[in-house]
């Protein structure tokens, strides 16, 4: 299987993808590592008139400790995210996370911009950066905006980037020394999450995101509300479905999933202390 | 059409692609390596595995164009001066291939495995294969494999259990 | 020493380990330069009357051809796949009007360029006017919606053995089940593939085609009675082939209707179908909804047993119509039962068609009996080892024929159970799961065991092809009507071959897959092939050798009596006078200074022979997801002596994990419509290397006594033997828990339904 024609642009820096942006609108596609793309034009799911090849981008493409923040830039492959001293250190969970991504392959080539800008509500480093409280740093011709993590996607792989607009980099507060975890349902180890629960604390306060459990990646609101009032782990994680609408496919009923949400959820709380 | 300079198993190319073409199928229709292969749509099976800028990717999952500039190493820039690579000669020792077909991709994420983590465990060894399937030989003797060329004792193909006389 | 049973590594690796293999769609043969590139459009709909316009297609640049049916209204419809599938079944060329299932091919389009065809595909006008998709099997039984009209009935074929009146009268125990052995598809790594070329003109032509297909002799015959062609005008060539797994059994129309689209283009064609168009059209296995009843008494006894099938068989009749019939041979398993009686009806469906898959038939049979052995030992409260050894067909029984016909030729099924019950430590097993129960952990512990027997080479008694080439350089050819694809023939072939002669592997070639190079021959499925193509090698060089003695004894001037074979030296003298020795170069040399000693023989067999063995499966089973995984395999896989350990270890690992994956992880499905849910692998939940554990084989080999080398089939046999044995280890992991069944592939969510509805029963 092979894409339908497009007409190709490289972009080798945040200029000159931003200039192709503003030439084509949104007839044209971000490419960065291409790991969901790709497939999705080989099956003609997607058929873009214009690809703007990003992937050679290298001034997007960095690990910075910004002072108690963690700088990434859009471009930085998942590999490299997992195996950053930096990330280990100030956001082990988005370390973890990203070397849950796919396969070895795909973590070559995928970019941790690409999967948030792709907004798939299974996919694993949404899912943490929503739990670390990432924000998104969000670049076109009316200047630049920091977006939070939770306000970054509003539908099944949809976004509040414009179509002139490029992410550009994640940051995230630091959470050096502070308890994580993340419980990851799979029926193989290539397929994306059944369902996926992060879980980051940080101070006295647990924050619980899910993937695949509506549209986006989404926060578990009543589980996180039970903590704070004082619940234990298995207590308030037998609310972390309240309020979503997990889909139904050829892998998991909707009902199968609310389960899953609530056993995933406690484990990662236990694993991250509570 | 996209002008494109690359390395390919160590020799350089310049050719001119329409932009769509994925490196599979450069590698297969415009320069004849056919030992890489195309198993499924999806990226899922990994029988395209080859190498670019010394890590693995999946050639179908990856635009001839992107591979511009870069070097790319596939199952056919392996042996050298016809001596296998010891990955190659493992994969023979222990039987780890029958039909064929998804050897070279197996051949080459297995051999960036071990660039990755030369000591794997047996776990770490199946994990590292998760994105290539086989359908014939069940996994076992590619795990034995990889176990040999990475120098750990795994007893060849020999994992029969040895009967006590009865 | 005889080199047979020794571990001799593969002699054709290293083309595979270094440049790939040569499968179809890596020929450059210049015969097919300039090829037209065939990309078939297919239906979307299940069941649907359509009309296809492919003018704008064909108007494009680039486009060769927009072939519909109505382009090859004057050919007759290709033959059925099978003699006995009623004609009224058969599949058109192109959907004839109608289409019966996702994926039909509708239309052909031959673009001059590869990436084209897609392109144009999209373009080709269909219009679908929907019928009534009938895709449950019970709804086809009661024929409400008939695919073919002109056949009257949806109903196949149909099989019956054994009589239903009073079968378990007198038992104290019966439990029945009704068990789903799911649609699952083969995946071949290498997706199907032709590429042909015609050659010559008018009554001269020739056509030579390759396609990835297992038995190239059948495909040729099948494309020469297609094209009302004489079988010589047909070279096939089955070249390197990525996997078969029984779905590459012949050619299908696809491969077929490219040696008519390059005779009427008079180019040459290609055709390399997507793993989509696999995964619709290829043709999946199993498929059969099954109903079992078993009987016996309280201590342990089975004295009566039921098996009903009903056969999916997909929109067009293929080889899946005909698995009730092998299903129905091997119902009663490894078990002495006294009445058996089976009931198998196939019926037609809008889905794709069913056809031959790894065991084909025979893993059906061994799941439906090794659940319900499992069940009535659950019911009377026994060990299901212990219920098995209470039934099985005692060693001294050999040969026997079964209630339902099945004539076994040897077995120790006791001891195999035995064997592999004391290599996976089985009573450890037991109490650690016990003790798991006792102390609350949510890692629940599952033992299954499966105790099976099939057929191989059946079930009518085979015969194969051999010849053996002497080259007067003393290096040895030997040609095979079977046909490798990964199954290492070249090794083991080589291995027989030299064993005779005393000439060394190194020094033999094996020679397959080319109609003009081996005369006739079976292909390779069934596990047929060393047990008929390999005795038939056997055969060739005995009888090269009493040739060469004859030869031999004409340049010695002696009786071919007195000659005789030196095969550490490679070489004839005459008995008693050891120094004169004339090696096989010269005596090769004396019959044919060109061509060598040839010697052509066909080898048939007594009968088919029956593999048998057994598994313990151990899997653990989280209580709080469902989800399973498996621990370990061992297993004991009896197919008689073995000529190459390497080889037939490899073919069990595979065939294991074919097994545990239809037990824990596959299944085609479709919805009520007839859509596929599972048309690529990332939907279709084919298992990687970390999903799997090692396994752990024990050896065990009683010679059949129907062939000289007293071998059986194994390519299947771990297959048949694995899917039972993990889905009874499920089972096994919650029964405590008051679940008595779990449908296969044993996914967390039924796995963890089968929970809640035994504590929602219990309530």
């Amino acid at each position: 299987m092979i894409p339908a024609p497009f007409d190709y642009v490289r972009a080798d820096s945040y200029d000159a993808a931003a200039a192709a942006l503003g030439e084509h609108g949104d007839e044209a596609k971000l490419l960065a590592g291409g790991q969901s793309l790709l497939p999705l034009m080989k099956l003609r799911l997607a058929t873009p008139a214009v690809v703007v090849d990003v992937s050679r981008a290298r001034d997007l493409a960095y690990v910075r400790d910004d002072g108690g923040v963690l700088a990434i830039g859009a471009l930085t492959r998942h590999c490299d995210v997992a195996r950053s001293a930096d990330v280990t250190a100030h956001a082990p969970l988005l370390a973890h996370a990203a070397g849950s991504v796919g396969d070895p392959q795909v973590r070559h080539r995928g970019t941790v911009g690409g999967s948030v800008a792709h907004a798939d509500p299974s996919a694993d480093i949404p899912t943490a950066l929503l739990a670390l409280g990432a924000s998104y740093v969000v670049r076109g011709p009316g200047g630049t905006r920091e977006v939070s993590a939770a306000d970054f996607s509003t539908g099944f792989l949809e976004t509040v980037l414009a179509p002139d607009e490029l992410l550009v980099e994640i940051r995230v507060p630091s959470a050096r020394g502070e308890a994580w975890g993340y419980e990851k349902f799979t029926r193989r180890a290539i397929d994306w999450a059944t369902v996926a629960v992060a879980v980051q604390k940080r101070g006295g306060e647990t924050s619980v995101a899910l993937a695949n459990m509506g549209s986006t990646v989404l926060r578990a609101a009543a589980t996180e509300a039970a903590l704070a009032s004082g619940a234990g782990a298995a207590d308030a994680a037998a609310h972390a479905d309240e309020g979503t609408e997990p889909a139904a496919d050829v892998t998991a009923s909707a009902e199968f999933r609310r389960h899953l949400a609530r056993v995933l959820t406690k484990r990662a709380l236990v694993a991250a202390g509570r | 059409m996209t002008r494109i300079t690359l390395t390919v198993d160590g020799a350089k190319y310049i050719d001119d692609v329409e932009p769509r073409m994925l490196l599979v199928h450069f590698l297969r229709e415009r320069l004849g390596k056919t030992g890489t292969v195309v198993g499924c749509d999806t990226s899922n099976c990994g029988a395209c595995t080859v190498h670019l800028d010394g890590r693995s990717v999946k050639s179908c999952n990856v635009l001839a164009v992107q591979s511009d500039g870069h070097e790319v190493t596939t199952i056919e820039g392996l042996a050298s001066n016809g001596e296998l690579h010891p990955m190659q000669a493992a994969f023979h020792e222990c039987h780890a291939l029958q039909c064929g077909y998804c050897t070279p991709g197996m051949i080459m994420q297995a051999i960036d495995l071990l660039q990755d983590n030369p000591s794997p465990s047996e776990e770490e060894i199946r994990s590292g294969l998760e994105g290539n399937l086989c359908r014939c030989t069940g996994y076992h003797n590619i795990v034995r494999a990889v176990q040999t060329a990475a120098g750990q004792p795994a007893g060849g193909a020999a994992a029969t259990l040895e009967e006590s006389a009865s | 020493m005889s080199i047979l049973g020794t571990r001799v590594m593969r002699v054709e690796d290293p083309k595979f380990l270094t440049t790939g293999g040569v499968y179809v769609d890596d020929l450059r043969d210049p015969r097919l330069d300039g090829a037209g590139h065939v990309t078939y459009v297919r239906s979307v709909m299940a069941h649907a009357r359509v009309t296809v316009d492919g003018s704008a297609a064909a108007a494009l640049d680039g486009v060769l051809a927009v072939v519909t049916r109505a382009d090859l209204a004057d050919l007759a419809p290709p033959p059925v796949p099978l003699g006995f599938i009623p004609p009224a079944l058969g599949r058109p060329w192109l959907a004839d009007g109608v289409v019966r299932y996702v994926g039909e091919p509708i239309a052909a389009i031959v673009t001059e360029s590869r990436y084209a065809g897609e392109d144009v595909a999209e373009l080709v006008s269909v219009d679908y006017e929907p019928l009534t998709a009938v895709v449950d099997p019970r709804v086809s039984a009661t024929d409400e919606t008939l695919l073919f009209p002109d056949h009257g009935s949806n109903t196949a074929l149909a099989f019956e053995a054994g009589s239903l009146d009073g079968l378990f009268d007198g038992c104290d125990v019966v439990v029945t089940q009704q068990i789903t052995n799911q649609r699952v598809a083969p995946v071949p790594l290498e997706v199907r593939g032709t590429a042909c070329v015609w050659e010559g003109d008018g009554d001269d032509a020739r056509l030579t085609l390759w396609a990835s297909t297992q038995s190239p002799h059948g495909a040729r015959d099948q494309i020469a009675t297609a094209l009302s062609l004489d079988p010589d005008r047909v070279h096939f060539i089955a070249p390197d082939v990525g996997g078969g797994f029984g779905a590459k059994f012949g050619v299908s129309v696809e491969d077929l209707l490219l040696a008519v689209l390059s005779r009427r283009l008079g180019r040459p064609m290609r055709w390399t179908e997507t793993r989509t168009e696999n995964m619709l059209g290829m043709g999946h296995g199993r498929a059969q909804l099954q109903t079992v009843t078993i009987g016996g008494s309280r201590d342990g006894r089975i004295t009566a047993y039921s098996l009903d099938v009903l056969q999916d068989s997909g929109a067009y009749p293929h080889f899946g119509a005909v698995l009730p019939f092998m299903t129905q041979l091997m119902a009663t398993g490894t078990y002495d039962i006294e009445r058996i009686a089976v009931r198998t009806k196939s019926v037609v469906t809008n889905t794709a068609p069913v056809v031959a898959y790894r065991g084909a038939g025979r893993p059906e049979a061994t799941a439906a009996i090794e659940r319900a052995v499992d069940m009535f030992a659950a019911e009377i409260g026994l060990d299901p080892v212990e219920v098995r050894r209470r039934n099985l067909f005692a060693k001294e029984a050999f040969p026997l024929t079964t209630q339902v016909g099945a004539a076994y030729d040897s077995g120790d099924y006791a001891g195999a159970l035995d064997k592999v019950v004391a290599a996976a430590k089985y009573d450890e097993l037991r109490a650690e799961q016990q003790r798991r129960r006792d102390s609350g952990d949510t890692k629940l512990l599952g033992i299954g065991v499966s105790s099976y027997v099939e057929i191989t080479a059946g079930p009518e008694a085979g015969t194969e092809f051999a010849r053996i080439n002497v080259k007067p350089d003393g290096s040895v050819v030997v040609y095979t009507g079977t046909s490798p694809h990964g199954q290492g023939h070249a090794t083991s072939f080589a291995m027989l071959a030299a064993d005779e002669l005393g000439v060394p592997i190194e020094r033999i070639t094996v020679v397959h897959g080319d109609t003009d190079l081996v005369a006739r021959g079976g292909g390779t499925g069934g596990s047929r092939s060393l047990q008929l193509g390999g005795a038939a090698v056997h055969q060739g060089a005995l009888e090269t050798v009493d040739r060469a003695r004859e030869l031999a004894g004409d340049l010695f001037e002696a009786a071919a009596g007195d000659v005789v074979l030196d095969k550490a030296r490679g070489g004839f003298h005459v008995a008693g006078s050891p120094d004169d020795v004339r090696g096989w170069a010269e005596v090769a040399a004396s019959a044919d200074a060109e061509h060598g000693l040839i010697v052509d023989t066909d080898f048939t067999a007594q009968g088919a022979t029956f593999p048998f063995g057994a598994h313990v499966a151990v899997v653990e089973v989280d209580a709080e997801t469902g989800k399973v995984t498996l621990l370990s395999m061992t297993t004991v896989d009896d197919a008689g002596p073995v000529i190459n350990p390497v080889v037939v270890e490899g073919q069990r690992h595979g065939g294991i994990a074919q097994g545990v994956a239809q037990a824990l992880f596959e299944e085609v499905r479709y919805d009520e419509d007839g859509n596929p849910q599972s048309t690529n692998l990332a939907d279709y939940a084919f298992p990687s290397a970390a999903e799997l554990p090692d396994f752990t084989l024990v050896d065990m080999a009683t010679p059949s006594p129907l062939n000289p080398l007293g071998v059986k089939g194994i390519g299947e046999a771990g297959t048949i033997g694995a899917t039972p044995a993990v889905q009874n280890a499920v089972v096994d992991a919650v029964a405590h828990l008051g679940v008595r069944h779990v449908e296969m592939p044993t996914t967390a969510e039924r796995v963890w339904r089968a929970i809640q509805d035994a504590r929602e029963g219990a309530k």
